[in-house]
Protein backbone atom coordinates (compact mmCIF):
# COMPACT_ATOMS: atom_id res chain seq x y z
CA UNK A 1 0.00 0.00 0.00
CA UNK A 2 1.34 3.41 -0.64
CA UNK A 3 2.06 5.44 2.40
CA UNK A 4 0.35 8.42 3.05
CA UNK A 5 2.03 12.12 3.50
CA UNK A 6 1.57 13.10 6.69
CA UNK A 7 0.30 17.20 7.66
CA UNK A 8 1.97 17.23 11.02
CA UNK A 9 5.30 19.31 9.86
CA UNK A 10 3.74 21.56 7.27
CA UNK A 11 4.07 24.80 7.30
CA UNK A 12 0.51 27.30 7.15
CA UNK A 13 2.11 28.02 3.32
CA UNK A 14 2.43 24.38 2.71
CA UNK A 15 -0.94 23.51 4.50
CA UNK A 16 -2.23 26.34 1.78
CA UNK A 17 -0.95 24.75 -1.33
CA UNK A 18 -2.79 21.60 -0.11
CA UNK A 19 -6.01 23.30 0.40
CA UNK A 20 -6.09 24.70 -2.76
CA UNK A 21 -5.05 21.01 -4.31
CA UNK A 22 -8.58 19.71 -2.72
CA UNK A 23 -10.75 22.69 -3.38
CA UNK A 24 -11.28 23.78 -0.01
CA UNK A 25 -11.39 27.50 1.31
CA UNK A 26 -8.36 29.03 1.50
CA UNK A 27 -8.83 29.83 5.04
CA UNK A 28 -9.24 26.42 5.92
CA UNK A 29 -5.03 26.40 5.84
CA UNK A 30 -5.46 28.77 8.84
CA UNK A 31 -7.74 25.88 10.49
CA UNK A 32 -5.57 22.86 10.14
CA UNK A 33 -2.31 24.67 11.38
CA UNK A 34 -4.67 25.65 14.28
CA UNK A 35 -5.63 22.20 14.96
CA UNK A 36 -2.05 20.61 14.45
CA UNK A 37 -0.26 22.63 16.21
CA UNK A 38 -2.44 24.59 19.08
CA UNK A 39 -5.17 22.87 19.51
CA UNK A 40 -3.09 19.37 19.24
CA UNK A 41 -5.51 17.15 17.61
CA UNK A 42 -4.76 13.63 17.52
CA UNK A 43 -6.73 12.75 14.45
CA UNK A 44 -7.89 14.37 11.52
CA UNK A 45 -11.30 13.53 12.51
CA UNK A 46 -11.23 15.76 15.52
CA UNK A 47 -11.25 18.86 13.36
CA UNK A 48 -14.72 19.44 13.94
CA UNK A 49 -14.45 23.07 12.25
CA UNK A 50 -13.68 21.81 9.22
CA UNK A 51 -16.52 20.03 7.39
CA UNK A 52 -17.09 16.83 7.30
CA UNK A 53 -16.59 15.79 3.45
CA UNK A 54 -12.88 18.33 3.89
CA UNK A 55 -12.27 15.74 6.70
CA UNK A 56 -12.92 12.60 4.82
CA UNK A 57 -10.82 14.22 1.85
CA UNK A 58 -7.84 14.73 3.86
CA UNK A 59 -7.83 11.47 5.44
CA UNK A 60 -8.12 9.89 2.47
CA UNK A 61 -4.24 11.69 1.44
CA UNK A 62 -2.96 11.93 4.60
CA UNK A 63 -1.88 10.55 8.17
CA UNK A 64 -1.64 13.43 11.09
CA UNK A 65 2.12 12.14 11.19
CA UNK A 66 2.16 12.08 15.05
CA UNK A 67 4.10 9.21 16.56
CA UNK A 68 3.89 7.66 20.25
CA UNK A 69 7.49 7.22 21.62
CA UNK A 70 8.27 3.56 21.94
CA UNK A 71 10.35 3.47 25.11
CA UNK A 72 11.46 5.69 28.26
CA UNK A 73 13.74 5.54 30.52
CA UNK A 74 13.70 7.96 33.63
CA UNK A 75 17.09 8.68 35.57
CA UNK A 76 17.66 9.10 39.08
CA UNK A 77 18.24 12.79 38.44
CA UNK A 78 14.11 12.96 36.86
CA UNK A 79 15.54 13.53 33.40
CA UNK A 80 13.65 11.25 31.02
CA UNK A 81 14.76 9.76 28.10
CA UNK A 82 12.52 9.06 25.10
CA UNK A 83 12.80 6.93 21.99
CA UNK A 84 10.90 7.63 18.59
CA UNK A 85 10.82 5.24 16.19
CA UNK A 86 12.29 6.99 12.79
CA UNK A 87 13.46 5.39 9.39
CA UNK A 88 13.78 1.98 8.44
CA UNK A 89 13.72 0.40 12.40
CA UNK A 90 16.50 2.79 14.15
CA UNK A 91 15.08 5.52 16.11
CA UNK A 92 16.10 8.40 17.80
CA UNK A 93 16.34 10.47 21.11
CA UNK A 94 14.93 13.07 23.20
CA UNK A 95 15.70 13.88 26.37
CA UNK A 96 13.50 15.69 28.76
CA UNK A 97 15.52 17.71 31.40
CA UNK A 98 13.45 19.17 34.43
CA UNK A 99 15.29 21.74 36.35
CA UNK A 100 13.33 24.22 39.18
CA UNK A 101 13.07 27.00 36.46
CA UNK A 102 12.74 25.56 33.34
CA UNK A 103 12.21 22.46 31.62
CA UNK A 104 14.03 21.72 28.73
CA UNK A 105 13.80 19.33 25.72
CA UNK A 106 16.68 18.20 23.82
CA UNK A 107 15.39 16.59 20.51
CA UNK A 108 17.34 14.78 17.75
CA UNK A 109 17.85 16.36 13.86
CA UNK A 110 19.09 12.88 12.39
CA UNK A 111 18.93 9.36 12.65
CA UNK A 112 22.84 9.07 13.19
CA UNK A 113 25.25 11.66 12.04
CA UNK A 114 27.82 12.26 9.61
CA UNK A 115 30.78 14.60 10.80
CA UNK A 116 32.34 11.78 13.13
CA UNK A 117 33.23 13.64 16.29
CA UNK A 118 35.81 11.53 18.04
CA UNK A 119 33.78 11.48 21.35
CA UNK A 120 30.28 11.28 20.51
CA UNK A 121 28.20 8.00 20.81
CA UNK A 122 25.97 9.27 17.78
CA UNK A 123 28.77 9.50 15.38
CA UNK A 124 29.58 5.96 15.96
CA UNK A 125 26.57 4.95 14.69
CA UNK A 126 27.23 6.73 11.12
CA UNK A 127 24.66 8.40 9.16
CA UNK A 128 21.17 6.75 8.60
CA UNK A 129 18.68 9.25 7.36
CA UNK A 130 17.49 12.78 7.67
CA UNK A 131 14.75 13.38 10.21
CA UNK A 132 11.79 15.39 8.77
CA UNK A 133 10.35 18.66 10.78
CA UNK A 134 7.44 16.65 11.26
CA UNK A 135 9.75 14.09 13.16
CA UNK A 136 11.48 16.66 14.67
CA UNK A 137 8.27 18.55 16.17
CA UNK A 138 6.65 15.42 17.19
CA UNK A 139 9.51 14.97 19.72
CA UNK A 140 8.18 18.20 21.55
CA UNK A 141 4.19 17.49 20.73
CA UNK A 142 4.56 13.50 21.68
CA UNK A 143 6.43 13.26 25.24
CA UNK A 144 4.16 13.10 28.00
CA UNK A 145 5.20 16.74 29.61
CA UNK A 146 4.73 18.45 26.27
CA UNK A 147 2.86 21.10 27.97
CA UNK A 148 5.38 21.71 30.61
CA UNK A 149 8.20 22.28 28.54
CA UNK A 150 9.66 25.77 28.32
CA UNK A 151 12.70 25.53 26.33
CA UNK A 152 13.56 23.37 23.06
CA UNK A 153 17.48 22.43 22.55
CA UNK A 154 18.57 21.01 19.11
CA UNK A 155 21.91 19.22 20.63
CA UNK A 156 20.04 15.64 20.15
CA UNK A 157 21.19 13.48 17.65
CA UNK A 158 22.89 14.62 14.72
CA UNK A 159 24.46 17.66 13.56
CA UNK A 160 21.12 20.38 13.04
CA UNK A 161 23.04 22.41 10.14
CA UNK A 162 23.29 19.48 8.19
CA UNK A 163 19.60 19.10 7.62
CA UNK A 164 19.08 22.58 7.47
CA UNK A 165 15.84 22.96 5.46
CA UNK A 166 14.29 20.47 7.96
CA UNK A 167 15.24 22.18 10.88
CA UNK A 168 14.77 25.46 9.66
CA UNK A 169 11.37 24.86 8.81
CA UNK A 170 10.38 22.38 12.44
CA UNK A 171 11.92 26.03 13.91
CA UNK A 172 9.39 27.89 12.04
CA UNK A 173 6.38 26.14 12.76
CA UNK A 174 7.44 26.40 16.88
CA UNK A 175 7.86 30.43 16.47
CA UNK A 176 5.23 30.82 14.02
CA UNK A 177 2.04 32.73 15.29
CA UNK A 178 0.21 29.89 13.50
CA UNK A 179 2.05 27.35 14.91
CA UNK A 180 3.34 26.69 18.77
CA UNK A 181 3.75 30.33 18.59
CA UNK A 182 7.29 30.07 20.75
CA UNK A 183 9.62 33.12 21.21
CA UNK A 184 13.00 31.71 19.35
CA UNK A 185 14.62 32.92 22.52
CA UNK A 186 13.11 29.67 24.11
CA UNK A 187 14.70 27.38 21.64
CA UNK A 188 18.63 27.19 21.23
CA UNK A 189 20.33 25.30 17.85
CA UNK A 190 23.64 23.44 18.10
CA UNK A 191 26.26 23.64 15.47
CA UNK A 192 29.99 22.05 15.25
CA UNK A 193 30.37 24.87 12.86
CA UNK A 194 28.85 23.83 8.87
CA UNK A 195 29.58 27.56 8.27
CA UNK A 196 27.27 27.85 5.00
CA UNK A 197 24.19 26.16 6.76
CA UNK A 198 24.85 28.62 9.58
CA UNK A 199 24.59 31.57 7.61
CA UNK A 200 21.30 30.43 6.70
CA UNK A 201 20.76 29.87 10.33
CA UNK A 202 21.79 33.51 11.60
CA UNK A 203 19.78 34.78 8.66
CA UNK A 204 16.47 32.88 8.51
CA UNK A 205 15.33 32.21 12.49
CA UNK A 206 15.87 33.97 15.55
CA UNK A 207 16.51 31.53 17.95
CA UNK A 208 19.84 31.11 20.16
CA UNK A 209 23.03 29.85 18.47
CA UNK A 210 25.16 26.82 20.55
CA UNK A 211 28.95 26.54 18.65
CA UNK A 212 30.93 23.21 19.81
CA UNK A 213 34.48 24.19 20.50
CA UNK A 214 36.30 21.74 22.35
CA UNK A 215 39.29 23.18 21.39
CA UNK A 216 40.91 26.90 20.54
CA UNK A 217 43.66 24.55 18.52
CA UNK A 218 43.62 24.10 15.17
CA UNK A 219 45.89 20.41 15.18
CA UNK A 220 44.00 19.34 17.81
CA UNK A 221 40.22 20.25 17.27
CA UNK A 222 41.36 18.42 13.72
CA UNK A 223 41.60 15.28 15.79
CA UNK A 224 38.63 15.28 17.65
CA UNK A 225 36.12 16.85 15.10
CA UNK A 226 36.85 16.17 11.45
CA UNK A 227 34.64 19.19 10.45
CA UNK A 228 38.04 21.51 11.45
CA UNK A 229 39.45 20.29 7.97
CA UNK A 230 36.88 22.30 5.82
CA UNK A 231 35.83 24.60 8.05
CA UNK A 232 37.73 26.02 11.15
CA UNK A 233 36.82 27.23 14.00
CA UNK A 234 38.06 30.43 13.43
CA UNK A 235 36.35 30.69 10.14
CA UNK A 236 33.05 30.10 12.30
CA UNK A 237 33.83 32.48 14.56
CA UNK A 238 34.94 34.83 11.77
CA UNK A 239 31.45 34.31 10.25
CA UNK A 240 29.91 35.62 13.80
CA UNK A 241 31.44 38.59 13.53
CA UNK A 242 29.59 39.45 10.25
CA UNK A 243 26.54 39.79 11.94
CA UNK A 244 24.87 42.01 14.42
CA UNK A 245 23.09 39.45 17.02
CA UNK A 246 21.05 41.90 19.02
CA UNK A 247 21.04 42.01 22.98
CA UNK A 248 18.49 39.37 23.01
CA UNK A 249 19.74 36.56 20.43
CA UNK A 250 22.67 34.86 22.41
CA UNK A 251 25.94 32.92 21.05
CA UNK A 252 27.18 30.43 23.00
CA UNK A 253 30.49 27.78 23.02
CA UNK A 254 29.97 24.56 24.19
CA UNK A 255 33.13 23.04 25.77
CA UNK A 256 33.57 19.58 26.72
CA UNK A 257 36.53 18.98 28.79
CA UNK A 258 38.93 15.91 28.37
CA UNK A 259 41.05 15.14 30.96
CA UNK A 260 45.12 16.41 29.97
CA UNK A 261 44.13 17.08 26.54
CA UNK A 262 42.14 20.79 26.33
CA UNK A 263 42.14 21.75 29.44
CA UNK A 264 45.60 23.35 30.00
CA UNK A 265 46.51 27.34 30.33
CA UNK A 266 47.30 27.42 26.90
CA UNK A 267 43.69 26.17 26.09
CA UNK A 268 42.43 29.27 28.43
CA UNK A 269 44.89 31.36 26.46
CA UNK A 270 43.33 29.98 23.24
CA UNK A 271 39.87 30.72 23.67
CA UNK A 272 40.18 34.09 25.21
CA UNK A 273 42.18 34.57 22.35
CA UNK A 274 39.84 33.31 19.51
CA UNK A 275 36.57 35.20 21.29
CA UNK A 276 38.36 38.17 22.04
CA UNK A 277 35.41 40.97 21.54
CA UNK A 278 32.78 38.39 20.97
CA UNK A 279 29.54 39.06 22.98
CA UNK A 280 28.86 35.10 24.16
CA UNK A 281 29.35 33.14 26.77
CA UNK A 282 31.10 29.86 27.12
CA UNK A 283 29.32 26.35 28.89
CA UNK A 284 32.22 23.64 29.71
CA UNK A 285 30.67 20.61 30.12
CA UNK A 286 31.95 17.52 32.14
CA UNK A 287 32.69 14.24 29.43
CA UNK A 288 31.16 11.14 30.35
CA UNK A 289 33.31 8.57 28.64
CA UNK A 290 31.59 6.25 26.34
CA UNK A 291 32.66 2.79 25.36
CA UNK A 292 36.27 2.15 24.01
CA UNK A 293 36.85 5.84 24.24
CA UNK A 294 40.80 7.37 24.35
CA UNK A 295 39.09 10.80 25.99
CA UNK A 296 38.67 10.95 29.50
CA UNK A 297 36.68 13.90 31.23
CA UNK A 298 38.61 16.75 33.72
CA UNK A 299 37.89 16.76 37.64
CA UNK A 300 35.40 18.70 38.67
CA UNK A 301 37.91 21.14 40.26
CA UNK A 302 40.31 21.46 37.07
CA UNK A 303 36.89 22.23 35.74
CA UNK A 304 36.58 24.97 38.36
CA UNK A 305 39.94 26.19 38.10
CA UNK A 306 39.47 26.43 34.04
CA UNK A 307 36.30 28.24 34.32
CA UNK A 308 37.68 30.68 36.74
CA UNK A 309 40.72 31.23 34.81
CA UNK A 310 38.36 32.02 31.81
CA UNK A 311 36.48 34.54 33.55
CA UNK A 312 39.79 36.37 34.87
CA UNK A 313 39.82 36.99 31.17
CA UNK A 314 36.46 38.60 30.86
CA UNK A 315 34.63 35.35 29.61
CA UNK A 316 31.33 34.55 30.85
CA UNK A 317 31.76 30.80 31.58
CA UNK A 318 29.12 28.40 33.60
CA UNK A 319 29.80 24.73 33.99
CA UNK A 320 26.67 22.86 32.66
CA UNK A 321 25.50 20.66 35.37
CA UNK A 322 25.74 16.74 33.58
CA UNK A 323 21.98 15.43 34.06
CA UNK A 324 20.71 11.55 33.37
CA UNK A 325 24.22 10.04 33.16
CA UNK A 326 22.48 7.05 34.18
CA UNK A 327 20.93 6.75 30.81
CA UNK A 328 23.16 8.47 28.76
CA UNK A 329 21.42 11.73 28.08
CA UNK A 330 23.89 14.68 27.87
CA UNK A 331 23.30 16.51 25.49
CA UNK A 332 25.24 15.85 22.67
CA UNK A 333 25.76 12.87 23.63
CA UNK A 334 22.93 11.10 23.16
CA UNK A 335 23.16 7.23 22.47
CA UNK A 336 21.32 4.39 21.25
CA UNK A 337 23.94 2.55 22.55
CA UNK A 338 22.65 -0.62 20.13
CA UNK A 339 25.11 0.05 17.31
CA UNK A 340 23.05 -0.60 14.09
CA UNK A 341 24.89 -2.24 10.68
CA UNK A 342 25.07 -0.35 8.07
CA UNK A 343 24.54 -1.15 4.42
CA UNK A 344 27.60 0.81 3.69
CA UNK A 345 30.07 -1.92 5.67
CA UNK A 346 30.15 -3.75 2.57
CA UNK A 347 32.69 -1.22 0.65
CA UNK A 348 35.65 -1.72 2.89
CA UNK B 1 19.48 41.29 11.59
CA UNK B 2 22.00 43.57 9.62
CA UNK B 3 22.85 41.77 6.31
CA UNK B 4 25.75 39.56 6.39
CA UNK B 5 28.88 41.08 4.89
CA UNK B 6 30.05 37.80 2.35
CA UNK B 7 27.21 35.35 2.45
CA UNK B 8 29.00 32.52 0.45
CA UNK B 9 32.33 32.10 -0.76
CA UNK B 10 33.25 33.60 -4.11
CA UNK B 11 33.08 31.28 -7.18
CA UNK B 12 35.01 31.74 -10.39
CA UNK B 13 33.57 30.31 -13.80
CA UNK B 14 35.66 27.70 -15.42
CA UNK B 15 35.57 25.91 -18.96
CA UNK B 16 34.81 22.10 -18.87
CA UNK B 17 37.92 20.16 -20.28
CA UNK B 18 36.59 17.18 -20.26
CA UNK B 19 33.95 14.68 -18.33
CA UNK B 20 34.55 11.12 -18.08
CA UNK B 21 32.16 8.53 -16.94
CA UNK B 22 35.18 6.01 -15.41
CA UNK B 23 32.55 4.01 -13.81
CA UNK B 24 29.17 3.32 -13.96
CA UNK B 25 27.79 6.15 -12.08
CA UNK B 26 31.21 7.53 -11.38
CA UNK B 27 32.91 10.29 -13.60
CA UNK B 28 36.30 12.33 -13.12
CA UNK B 29 36.19 16.02 -14.34
CA UNK B 30 38.66 18.40 -15.23
CA UNK B 31 37.97 21.82 -15.82
CA UNK B 32 40.67 24.63 -16.25
CA UNK B 33 42.64 25.44 -13.55
CA UNK B 34 42.78 28.87 -12.15
CA UNK B 35 44.43 28.98 -8.59
CA UNK B 36 47.55 27.23 -7.07
CA UNK B 37 46.21 24.64 -4.08
CA UNK B 38 48.30 22.41 -1.41
CA UNK B 39 47.02 18.68 -2.37
CA UNK B 40 44.39 17.29 0.24
CA UNK B 41 42.25 20.89 -0.57
CA UNK B 42 39.00 20.73 -1.62
CA UNK B 43 36.88 23.27 -3.67
CA UNK B 44 33.30 24.17 -3.58
CA UNK B 45 31.41 23.75 -6.66
CA UNK B 46 27.96 24.83 -8.63
CA UNK B 47 26.45 24.99 -11.84
CA UNK B 48 24.01 27.45 -10.86
CA UNK B 49 25.80 29.61 -8.65
CA UNK B 50 22.36 30.70 -6.68
CA UNK B 51 22.40 27.15 -5.45
CA UNK B 52 24.14 26.06 -2.38
CA UNK B 53 27.54 24.83 -2.88
CA UNK B 54 29.04 21.34 -2.60
CA UNK B 55 32.57 20.30 -1.71
CA UNK B 56 34.65 18.14 -3.49
CA UNK B 57 38.85 17.36 -2.87
CA UNK B 58 40.88 18.29 -5.90
CA UNK B 59 41.90 15.00 -7.57
CA UNK B 60 45.16 15.99 -9.24
CA UNK B 61 48.70 16.78 -8.62
CA UNK B 62 49.57 20.69 -8.10
CA UNK B 63 51.42 20.54 -11.15
CA UNK B 64 49.12 19.66 -13.56
CA UNK B 65 47.97 22.01 -15.47
CA UNK B 66 43.65 21.43 -15.41
CA UNK B 67 41.61 20.85 -12.26
CA UNK B 68 40.75 17.80 -11.68
CA UNK B 69 37.18 16.69 -9.66
CA UNK B 70 36.01 12.65 -8.83
CA UNK B 71 32.38 12.57 -8.08
CA UNK B 72 30.06 9.86 -7.73
CA UNK B 73 26.35 10.72 -8.97
CA UNK B 74 23.84 10.97 -5.93
CA UNK B 75 20.74 10.16 -7.83
CA UNK B 76 18.22 12.60 -6.12
CA UNK B 77 21.35 15.22 -5.77
CA UNK B 78 20.67 19.06 -7.08
CA UNK B 79 24.64 19.38 -8.05
CA UNK B 80 25.79 15.76 -9.11
CA UNK B 81 23.10 14.60 -11.28
CA UNK B 82 23.68 17.76 -13.57
CA UNK B 83 27.52 18.21 -13.23
CA UNK B 84 26.87 14.02 -15.08
CA UNK B 85 25.76 15.74 -17.74
CA UNK B 86 28.86 18.82 -18.38
CA UNK B 87 30.58 18.92 -21.73
CA UNK B 88 33.37 19.95 -22.81
CA UNK B 89 33.37 24.04 -23.31
CA UNK B 90 30.33 24.13 -20.59
CA UNK B 91 30.96 26.52 -17.04
CA UNK B 92 31.40 24.97 -13.74
CA UNK B 93 31.74 27.37 -11.03
CA UNK B 94 34.38 26.31 -8.57
CA UNK B 95 36.11 28.61 -5.57
CA UNK B 96 39.40 28.82 -4.49
CA UNK B 97 40.87 26.13 -3.00
CA UNK B 98 40.75 25.68 0.85
CA UNK B 99 40.75 22.75 3.66
CA UNK B 100 43.67 21.63 5.84
CA UNK B 101 43.41 17.91 5.21
CA UNK B 102 47.39 18.17 3.47
CA UNK B 103 50.78 17.71 4.73
CA UNK B 104 50.56 14.23 5.22
CA UNK B 105 53.84 12.57 6.63
CA UNK B 106 55.77 10.21 4.24
CA UNK B 107 55.72 7.53 6.02
CA UNK B 108 51.79 7.97 6.99
CA UNK B 109 49.29 5.31 6.15
CA UNK B 110 46.28 7.06 3.60
CA UNK B 111 42.92 4.84 3.86
CA UNK B 112 40.38 5.34 1.34
CA UNK B 113 36.57 4.30 0.04
CA UNK B 114 34.82 5.30 -2.85
CA UNK B 115 35.84 9.36 -3.91
CA UNK B 116 37.87 9.28 -1.10
CA UNK B 117 40.56 8.49 -2.97
CA UNK B 118 40.30 12.16 -4.21
CA UNK B 119 42.81 14.06 -2.05
CA UNK B 120 45.79 10.81 -2.39
CA UNK B 121 45.37 11.33 -5.96
CA UNK B 122 46.17 14.39 -5.37
CA UNK B 123 49.39 14.33 -3.31
CA UNK B 124 50.85 11.18 -5.34
CA UNK B 125 50.11 13.17 -8.76
CA UNK B 126 52.18 16.03 -6.92
CA UNK B 127 54.62 13.77 -6.66
CA UNK B 128 54.35 12.20 -3.37
CA UNK B 129 55.02 8.18 -3.76
CA UNK B 130 57.81 7.29 -2.10
CA UNK B 131 56.45 6.80 1.47
CA UNK B 132 53.21 6.20 2.10
CA UNK B 133 51.64 3.18 1.97
CA UNK B 134 48.03 3.40 0.20
CA UNK B 135 44.99 1.10 1.28
CA UNK B 136 41.46 1.16 -0.91
CA UNK B 137 38.51 -0.59 0.48
CA UNK B 138 35.55 -1.26 -2.13
CA UNK B 139 32.96 -3.53 -3.19
CA UNK B 140 33.49 -4.21 -6.45
CA UNK B 141 36.66 -4.08 -9.00
CA UNK B 142 35.88 -1.09 -10.90
CA UNK B 143 35.68 1.03 -8.09
CA UNK B 144 39.27 1.01 -7.46
CA UNK B 145 39.80 4.35 -9.32
CA UNK B 146 43.00 4.99 -11.12
CA UNK B 147 44.74 1.80 -10.14
CA UNK B 148 47.22 1.72 -12.75
CA UNK B 149 48.21 5.03 -12.05
CA UNK B 150 48.24 3.80 -8.15
CA UNK B 151 50.24 0.31 -9.20
CA UNK B 152 52.77 2.17 -11.08
CA UNK B 153 53.68 4.67 -8.53
CA UNK B 154 52.82 2.99 -5.38
CA UNK B 155 53.85 -0.83 -6.67
CA UNK B 156 53.51 -2.73 -3.23
CA UNK B 157 52.65 0.13 -0.52
CA UNK B 158 49.13 -0.16 -2.61
CA UNK B 159 46.26 -2.56 -0.97
CA UNK B 160 43.21 -2.98 -2.40
CA UNK B 161 40.79 -5.08 -0.55
CA UNK B 162 37.51 -5.91 -2.08
CA UNK B 163 34.43 -7.36 -0.36
CA UNK B 164 32.20 -9.20 -3.08
CA UNK B 165 34.79 -9.93 -6.11
CA UNK B 166 37.94 -11.67 -6.77
CA UNK B 167 41.12 -11.04 -8.15
CA UNK B 168 44.72 -11.94 -8.14
CA UNK B 169 45.95 -8.77 -7.64
CA UNK B 170 43.28 -7.34 -5.07
CA UNK B 171 42.84 -8.89 -1.35
CA UNK B 172 39.20 -10.33 -1.06
CA UNK B 173 37.77 -9.01 2.39
CA UNK B 174 37.61 -6.43 4.33
CA UNK B 175 39.93 -3.69 4.76
CA UNK B 176 38.99 -3.50 8.71
CA UNK B 177 39.70 -6.99 9.28
CA UNK B 178 43.11 -6.69 7.56
CA UNK B 179 43.24 -3.62 10.12
CA UNK B 180 41.85 -6.26 13.17
CA UNK B 181 44.89 -8.42 12.27
CA UNK B 182 48.16 -6.62 10.55
CA UNK B 183 51.04 -6.57 12.74
CA UNK B 184 51.60 -4.21 10.08
CA UNK B 185 49.67 -1.61 11.93
CA UNK B 186 52.05 0.65 14.00
CA UNK B 187 51.20 3.30 16.84
CA UNK B 188 53.65 5.63 15.78
CA UNK B 189 52.72 6.85 12.82
CA UNK B 190 50.07 8.69 10.90
CA UNK B 191 46.53 7.46 9.40
CA UNK B 192 44.61 9.81 7.20
CA UNK B 193 41.34 8.46 6.40
CA UNK B 194 39.06 9.80 3.89
CA UNK B 195 35.53 8.73 2.80
CA UNK B 196 31.96 8.50 4.16
CA UNK B 197 31.37 8.88 7.85
CA UNK B 198 30.67 5.27 8.40
CA UNK B 199 34.03 4.20 7.20
CA UNK B 200 36.03 6.81 8.85
CA UNK B 201 34.37 6.42 12.12
CA UNK B 202 34.54 2.13 11.98
CA UNK B 203 38.36 2.41 11.19
CA UNK B 204 39.17 4.77 13.45
CA UNK B 205 37.39 2.79 16.32
CA UNK B 206 39.83 -0.05 15.12
CA UNK B 207 43.15 1.80 14.76
CA UNK B 208 42.12 3.03 18.40
CA UNK B 209 41.72 -0.39 19.23
CA UNK B 210 45.11 -1.40 18.11
CA UNK B 211 46.82 1.29 20.46
CA UNK B 212 47.04 4.06 18.26
CA UNK B 213 46.53 7.06 19.74
CA UNK B 214 43.81 9.30 18.30
CA UNK B 215 46.37 12.17 17.87
CA UNK B 216 47.55 9.85 15.19
CA UNK B 217 44.58 10.00 12.96
CA UNK B 218 43.55 12.32 10.78
CA UNK B 219 39.91 12.22 8.98
CA UNK B 220 38.26 13.89 6.33
CA UNK B 221 34.28 12.89 5.92
CA UNK B 222 32.65 13.44 2.92
CA UNK B 223 29.45 14.14 5.01
C1 LIG C 1 35.08 17.97 2.63
C2 LIG C 1 34.22 17.27 1.60
C3 LIG C 1 34.80 16.77 0.45
C4 LIG C 1 34.03 16.11 -0.48
N1 LIG C 1 34.63 15.58 -1.58
C5 LIG C 1 33.93 14.86 -2.47
C6 LIG C 1 34.56 14.25 -3.59
O1 LIG C 1 35.76 14.40 -3.82
N2 LIG C 1 33.79 13.50 -4.44
C7 LIG C 1 32.45 13.31 -4.22
O2 LIG C 1 31.80 12.61 -5.02
N3 LIG C 1 31.83 13.89 -3.16
C8 LIG C 1 32.53 14.66 -2.29
N4 LIG C 1 31.88 15.24 -1.22
C9 LIG C 1 30.41 15.16 -1.15
C10 LIG C 1 29.82 16.30 -2.03
O3 LIG C 1 30.12 17.54 -1.44
C11 LIG C 1 28.30 16.24 -2.16
O4 LIG C 1 27.71 16.12 -0.91
C12 LIG C 1 27.82 15.10 -3.04
O5 LIG C 1 28.46 15.15 -4.30
C13 LIG C 1 26.31 15.15 -3.26
O6 LIG C 1 25.95 16.37 -3.83
P1 LIG C 1 24.58 16.53 -4.64
O7 LIG C 1 24.28 18.00 -4.72
O8 LIG C 1 24.62 15.80 -5.92
O9 LIG C 1 23.52 15.78 -3.74
P2 LIG C 1 22.64 16.36 -2.53
O10 LIG C 1 21.64 17.34 -3.06
O11 LIG C 1 23.53 16.81 -1.46
O12 LIG C 1 21.91 15.04 -2.08
C14 LIG C 1 22.66 13.88 -1.68
C15 LIG C 1 21.73 12.69 -1.57
O13 LIG C 1 20.86 12.88 -0.48
C16 LIG C 1 19.53 12.83 -0.91
N5 LIG C 1 18.84 13.90 -0.16
C17 LIG C 1 18.97 15.24 -0.31
N6 LIG C 1 18.23 15.88 0.61
C18 LIG C 1 17.61 14.94 1.35
C19 LIG C 1 16.72 14.95 2.46
N7 LIG C 1 16.30 16.07 3.02
N8 LIG C 1 16.31 13.77 2.98
C20 LIG C 1 16.71 12.61 2.46
N9 LIG C 1 17.56 12.53 1.41
C21 LIG C 1 17.99 13.67 0.87
C22 LIG C 1 19.53 13.05 -2.41
O14 LIG C 1 18.47 12.41 -3.07
C23 LIG C 1 20.86 12.46 -2.78
O15 LIG C 1 20.77 11.07 -3.00
C24 LIG C 1 32.64 15.94 -0.28
C25 LIG C 1 32.05 16.47 0.87
C26 LIG C 1 32.83 17.13 1.79
C27 LIG C 1 32.19 17.68 3.03
S1 LIG D 1 28.92 15.70 18.36
FE1 LIG D 1 27.19 16.31 17.11
S2 LIG D 1 28.09 16.73 15.09
FE2 LIG D 1 29.61 15.55 16.22
S3 LIG D 1 29.20 13.43 15.63
FE3 LIG D 1 28.03 13.83 17.50
S4 LIG D 1 26.01 14.42 16.82
FE4 LIG D 1 27.39 14.60 15.06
Amino acid sequence: MEQKEVLFGKTLDELKVVVKEMGLPGFSAGQIADWLYKKKAGSIEEMSNLSKKARAQLSERFDMGLTPSSKVQTSADGTKKYLFPAHKNLFVEAAYIPEEDRKTLCVSSQVGCKMGCLFCMTGKQGFQSQLTAGEIINQVRSIDESDLLTNVVYMGMGEPMDNIEEVLKSLQILTSDWGFAWSPRRINVSTIGVVPAMRRFIEESEAHLAISMHSPFDEERKKLMPIQQVYTIEQVIETLRDYDFGRQRRISFEYIMFDGINDTAAHVKGISKLLNGLRCRINLIKFHPIPDSPLRGTPHERMVWFSEQLNKKGLVTTIRRSRGEDIYAACGLLSTKTLVKKDEQQDY
Amino acid sequence: MSQPVRRKKEVFPTKVLSNTEITPGVFSIEVERLHDFIPGQVVAAAINTSDPLRLYSIASGKEQPFLRLLYDVKPGGLLTPQMARLQKGDTLYVSAPFGRFTKAPDDAWWIATGTGIAPFLSMAESGQTQGPTLLQGARYLTQFYYADFFKTAFGERYLRFCTAEEHPEVIHGRLTNYLKESDAVQAGRKYYLCGNANMVVDVRDLLLERGVPFENIVAEIYF
